[in-house]
């Protein structure tokens, strides 16, 4: 509500000045005078705004590399299915590869309560401080690593929080990253959330169990990926029944595998 | 919907990019390059901006965004062409192997400082 109210004082800001609803705000009423058409001196700056977040999760990268840890980076939107993805993914690979979790949510611990049924360590982490709640930033991986032994484990999942925009923007260091989606959410997403798609090495198409029960158009679903990202990989699989898991597993115990024989 | 998080992070980029000798200067324009493919809404981006600056010497200062359009280039028959709608399969080719040329900037070019008699204002208030 109160956006809505800033947003209209935004637009009006310049032209209005002191009828904006903001006019209480004693900083608003120094706008227009300051505000100058002349160009001042311009100096250079060349710099990529997210140069700290990316410096930052090459730090991390070369902490996962040194340690020979696979850090996945799992995306995905809201309700697609990516925490029973993951919970029934560890119980496939662990103990074989040992495994730990990285789970950013808004609020509750609950994604967090179930991974950790999994024994594999789990790491809640808050996602305020980046000023919001719509991704995991690098730096607060570099936090989160601090509570996880990387001697002691092969592979670490980064479950970001919710979204198909934001966290496709930001490096954490990972070495893949796979985005969820389900055949409850519409065909045409990745067309109207291409970066997300672009960015993604692999894409699992969850829940195909519920498809006979859907006017789903899996065909169109696979298409409208590979319109993004045509060499992308897309195994469809069910998080419930675990149809589909094998290919899905195989590709994960690969990437794992690659890193560890890194020499 | 991270826009606030960029928000800040051009604020203290262009912070510090205020040379020393300078260091009183308000800054009244920042020009910005973002590509189409960047998660950025230029409109919250703005809003962001004008919240988060206030009390800094980006007070006031416009947010000039220049958007950069998606150009690609086949890797296969180096082809190159702007992507408009989103398909990133080779227009001549068909390749599926291609690679961004351009359309992922969050970049900030430059920041352009008032002149002195500004200052004077700005100190008035």
């Amino acid at each position: 509500m109160w956006i809505n109210t800033n947003r209209v004082a935004k637009y009006f800001h310049h032209h209005e000045g002191h009828k904006s609803s903001r006019d209480g705000n004693a900083h608003a009423s120094g706008g227009s005078v300051a505000i100058s058409k002349s160009r001042g001196r311009e100096i250079k700056v060349v710099r990529k705004v997210l140069d700290a977040n990316d410096m930052m999760a090459r730090q991390n990268r070369k902490l996962f590399t040194a340690k020979k840890v696979f850090v996945l980076n799992v995306m995905s939107s809201p309700g697609s299915g990516k925490t029973m993805t993951l919970e029934k993914t560890l119980a496939r690979i662990m103990p074989e590869i040992r495994c730990a979790v990285i789970v950013g949510d808004i609020c509750t611990t609950h994604d967090a309560d179930r991974l950790a049924q999994s024994g594999a360590p789990v790491v809640q982490v808050n996602t305020d401080e980046f000023g919001g709640d719509c991704h995991l930033a690098a730096h607060v991986i570099e936090k989160a690593v601090t509570n996880i032994d990387l001697e002691d484990i092969d592979l670490l999942i980064v479950e970001n929080i919710g979204n198909l925009v934001c966290p496709a923007e930001f490096d954490i260091g990972e070495d893949a990253r796979v985005v969820v989606l389900s055949v409850t959410e519409g065909e045409d997403k990745p067309v109207k959330y291409p970066l997300m798609f672009r960015e993604c090495d692999a894409a699992l198409l969850n829940k195909i169990d519920l498809l006979p029960y859907l006017d789903y158009d899996k065909a169109a679903a696979v298409e409208y990926i590979h319109q993004i990202q045509p060499e992308m990989p897309v195994y469809e699989i069910s998080a419930k029944t675990e149809a589909g898991f094998s290919p899905w597993i195989q590709w994960l115990e690969d990437q794992v595998g690659q890193k560890r024989n890194t020499p | 919907m991270h826009e606030m998080g960029i928000a800040m992070q051009i604020i203290e980029i262009a912070t510090a990019s205020i040379p020393g000798d300078m260091k009183n200067s308000r800054v009244q324009r920042v020009n910005l390059k973002v590509g189409k493919l960047a998660a950025i809404v230029p409109d919250s981006l703005h809003f962001c901006f004008e919240i988060a600056s206030q009390d800094t010497p980006l007070a006031d200062a416009e947010l000039v965004i220049e958007e950069i359009p998606v150009v690609a280039s086949c890797n296969d028959c180096s082809f190159q062409w702007t992507i408009n709608d989103p398909v990133f399969v080779c227009q001549k080719c068909k390749s599926g192997s291609i690679q961004l040329i351009s359309g992922r900037e969050l970049d900030i070019e430059s920041i352009e400082l008032a002149e002195e008699e500004q200052k004077d204002v700005d100190k008035h208030k």
